[in-house]
C-alpha cells in the first residue's frame, strides 16, 4: 500500500530521481570531523528561520511597542522566552560555525580550483550572516540597539560620496523615528534571509557539482589541467556515498550542537534587555554584539586620521581580499604545512582579533564617569595645596582617564608616581597644553588651580606611598 | 525524456523567428520588472533623499537656564510619526551663554554618534565609546573625532528657547535654517 504510493508519488514527482543522486554521490574517504561545520551553518541557519518566524508571531515591529512586546516575551512568556534565546544561541552558533567552516576551507585551501566559486559565495554569505547579526541585535530595540543604529549609521557616513544617503536610508529618515525599526526588521526578516537563501542554493549546488575537496596532501598541488580527471578517479577508487557514509558525522555534529544551543537557552536565557530605547536618555554606553567589539576597539585604538580610512576600508579591503583569493591561488599547495603565508595570516587574524577584543572587554580607552575622588589614604599627608590639587584631580576630570594607585582610568598614563618622572615645569606644560589623547586645559584651569594640581602632583612618589 | 525536439526546419521555427521571439520576450520581461521595479526601489529608498520638515521646538523658557550653564534639553524630531514613540524625540545640549544668547550642540559624537555626556565640573563633553573629548565650546580637545560637535540653530521667542530640529549630522553639516 504505503509502497504503490510511493511509487505513484515518484512516478508523477520525480523527487527520488532529484534527490538520489546527491545522497549517493560519492565523496573521498578522510573527509572526517573537520568537515561538518559547513552542514552545522546551514542547520544553525534553518534553526534561525524556524525559531524566527516563531518569534515573529509574538514580537511587535513597531518603534514605539517592540520594547515592551520584547519584555513580554522575555519575562511573561516562558516558551516565547525559550524561542528568543534558543534564536540568540542559534545565531551566535551560525557565526561560530560560519568562522569554523571559514578556517577550515582557508587551511585546508579548498577555495582553489575548481571551487572557486563556492567560496567567493561564501564570502557574500560571510558578510550576510554579520549584517543578519546586527540587525538582530537592532531589533532588540532597547537604548543599546538604537544608539547602534545611530553608530551605524555615522559609520556608513564616512563611505566617500553616497555616505550621508547611506547613513539616512540606515535611519529610514533624518534621525530616528517611526520607521526605523519597520525598516530593520524587514531587512532582517525577509531582506537578507532572501539573499541568504539565494545565494546559499549555488553555494550547495557547486558541492554537489565539484565534490568537496578531498583532504591535502603534502607535496600536491592543484594543477587545473589535471585536477578533476585526478579526482575523479579517487572518487572511483576510494570514494564512499555521501549518505550515509559520510553525512552521519554532519547528523551526529549538527545534533550536538542543537542540543548545546537548547542547553544554553535554558541555563542562560536570552541576552539581558537594556533600559527602553530613548534618544534623551545620554546616560549609555551602546556596545555592539561579541562578533563584531573586537572592531569597536579597533575603531578606538588606530591613529585617529586612519578613521575615515579604515572604517570603510577597513571592511571593503577585508570584503576584496576574501571574495578575489581565489582567483589569485588558484593552483599550487593546498596543504597548511607548505603555505607559510596561509598559516601566517590565520594566526595574525586570530591573535589580532582576540587582543582588541580582550581589551573590548575592560575599554581602556573609555572615560571613567564613576571613578570615586580619591581617598585619604591615596592622598596621604600633603600640603593644603596638595590637598586642593587632589580634589580637583577628580573635579576637573583628569580621574576619568588617568590612574592613581587603584582609582581612575586606562586612557592616559598611569600617574601614580608621575612625581619621579615630570618635574612642576613639565607638569605645568603637560597639562596646559594637553596631547593627542588629552585635552589643554590652560583655559579650563585658573592660575591657582593649576598650581594646586601640579603641587598635588609633584607628591606622587613611590616614597610617599612607603610611609602608609 | 529520451525523444528530440522536433526538427528547428519545421515550419515557423526558423532561426530568424526564434531570436525575434526571445528578443521580443527579453524586452517585454525587462520592460514589465522596470514598470514595477522602479518604484518598489524608490519607495524602499526613498529614505535616502527624503526631506523632514524643520521646525522651531520650544525646549524651555529663557530664564530656565543659568548664564555659563550647559544642560541636556529633547525636543520632539521635525517629521515625527506618532507611532515613533519616545524614538521620535532627540536631545542637544543647550548652553546660554549671555542673557539673550544661546548655543545648542548635537550630542552625538562626530567620530561614530555616541551620546556624549557633559561633565560640568571639568567643563568638557566627553564621549563613552571611544574617549572623544570636546571643549566647551564643541571644539575637538582629544582622541578621535574628526569635527567639532555640530552646532544647531537655536532662537529666543517670546522668552522661549527654541531649537530647530535637525537631521542627524552625519557629515558633520548642519542646513542652515530656511
Amino acid at each position: 500500500m504505503f509502497r504503490r504510493i510511493g511509487n505513484w508519488i515518484e512516478d508523477r514527482t520525480g523527487i527520488g530521481e532529484l534527490i538520489g543522486p546527491v545522497m549517493s554521490h560519492l565523496v573521498p574517504r578522510g573527509s572526517a570531523w573537520l568537515y561538518v561545520f559547513g552542514s552545522a551553518t546551514l542547520f544553525a541557519f534553518l534553526l534561525q528561520v524556524v525559531t524566527g518566524i516563531a518569534l515573529s508571531f509574538v514580537y511587535v515591529p513597531s518603534s514605539s511597542q517592540a520594547y515592551e512586546s520584547l519584555k513580554f516575551i522575555t519575562e511573561n512568556s516562558p516558551l516565547d522566552h525559550f524561542l528568543r534565546s534558543v534564536h540568540y544561541f542559534g545565531a551566535t552558533a551560525m557565526i561560530v560555525m560560519v568562522g569554523l567552516h571559514m578556517l577550515r576551507t582557508f587551511l585546508f585551501a579548498s577555495y582553489k580550483y575548481p571551487r572557486e566559486a563556492s567560496w567567493m559565495s561564501g564570502t557574500v554569505l560571510l558578510f550576510l550572516t554579520l549584517a543578519m547579526g546586527f540587525t538582530g541585535q537592532i531589533l532588540r530595540w532597547d537604548q543599546t540597539a538604537i544608539w547602534s543604529v545611530v553608530v551605524g549609521a555615522q559609520q556608513a557616513g564616512y563611505v566617500p560620496f553616497i555616505g550621508p544617503a547611506l547613513a539616512r536610508f540606515m535611519l529610514a529618515g533624518e534621525s530616528l523615528g517611526g520607521q526605523t525599526l519597520s525598516q530593520f526588521f524587514a531587512l532582517h526578516v525577509f531582506v537578507f534571509p532572501v539573499l541568504i537563501t539565494a545565494l546559499l542554493a549555488p553555494h550547495l549546488w557547486m558541492v554537489i557539482r565539484n565534490g568537496i575537496s578531498e583532504p591535502p596532501k603534502r607535496g600536491k598541488p592543484v594543477d587545473p589541467t589535471t585536477y578533476k580527471e585526478e579526482y575523479h578517479q579517487l572518487l572511483e577508487k576510494d570514494g564512499v556515498p555521501f549518505w550515509p557514509d559520510a553525512a552521519w558525522r554532519d547528523v551526529v555534529f549538527a545534533v550536538l550542537m542543537i542540543v548545546t544551543i537548547v542547553g544554553l537557552a535554558i541555563t542562560l536565557g536570552p541576552p539581558h534587555l537594556v533600559d527602553a530605547p530613548n534618544p534623551t536618555n545620554l546616560v549609555t554606553e551602546p556596545k555592539p554584539d561579541f562578533y563584531l567589539l573586537w572592531y569597536f576597539s579597533v575603531l578606538a585604538l588606530i591613529p585617529h586620521a586612519w578613521t575615515p580610512y579604515v572604517i570603510i576600508g577597513g571592511p571593503g579591503i577585508v570584503f576584496l581580499v576574501l571574495f578575489l583569493l581565489p582567483l589569485f591561488a588558484r593552483s599550487g599547495e593546498r596543504h597548511p604545512l607548505r603555505r607559510p603565508w596561509a598559516l601566517g595570516a590565520v594566526t595574525v587574524v586570530i591573535v589580532g582579533i582576540g587582543a582588541f577584543w580582550s581589551l573590548a572587554t575592560w575599554e581602556p580607552w573609555s572615560p571613567r564617569y564613576d571613578a570615586p575622588p580619591l581617598s585619604a589614604q591615596t592622598i596621604g599627608n600633603v600640603s593644603p595645596e596638595a590637598q586642593a590639587g587632589a580634589v580637583l584631580f577628580h573635579d576637573k576630570g583628569c580621574i576619568e582617564c588617568h590612574r592613581i594607585g587603584n582609582d581612575g582610568g586606562f586612557r592616559g598614563p598611569n600617574l601614580t608616581y608621575v612625581g619621579n618622572r615630570l618635574d612642576a615645569r613639565e607638569l605645568t606644560w603637560r597639562i596646559a597644553n594637553g596631547g593627542y589623547n588629552m585635552p589643554a586645559f590652560a583655559k579650563i584651569l585658573s592660575a591657582k588651580e593649576m598650581n594646586d594640581l601640579v603641587a598635588f602632583l609633584e607628591t606622587r612618589k613611590p616614597a610617599l606611598s612607603a610611609t602608609h | 525524456m529520451t525523444d528530440k525536439p522536433t526538427s528547428p526546419t519545421t515550419e515557423g521555427s526558423d532561426p530568424g523567428r526564434r531570436r525575434v521571439l526571445a528578443g521580443i520576450s527579453v524586452a517585454l520581461g525587462g520592460f514589465a520588472a522596470l514598470l514595477v521595479g522602479v518604484p518598489v526601489l524608490g519607495a524602499v529608498l526613498k529614505p535616502m533623499v527624503q526631506k523632514e520638515p524643520r521646525v522651531w521646538r520650544k525646549v524651555g523658557a529663557v530664564n530656565d537656564f543659568k548664564i555659563g550653564q550647559t544642560v541636556a534639553v529633547s525636543y520632539e524630531n521635525g517629521g515625527t510619526k506618532p507611532w515613533a514613540g519616545v524614538t521620535g524625540r532627540t536631545s542637544a545640549y543647550l548652553r546660554r551663554d549671555t542673557s539673550t544668547a544661546f548655543t545648542a550642540f548635537s550630542v552625538n559624537c562626530s567620530h561614530l554618534g555616541c551620546p556624549v555626556r557633559w561633565e560640568q565640573s571639568a567643563d568638557l563633553f566627553m564621549c563613552p565609546c571611544h574617549g572623544g573629548v570636546y571643549y566647551s565650546n564643541g571644539d575637538v580637545a582629544a582622541g578621535p573625532p574628526p569635527r567639532p560637535l555640530a552646532e544647531y540653530p537655536v532662537r529666543v521667542n517670546n522668552g522661549d528657547v527654541e531649537i530647530l530640529t535637525t537631521p542627524l549630522p552625519i557629515d558633520g553639516r548642519v542646513p542652515k535654517a530656511s
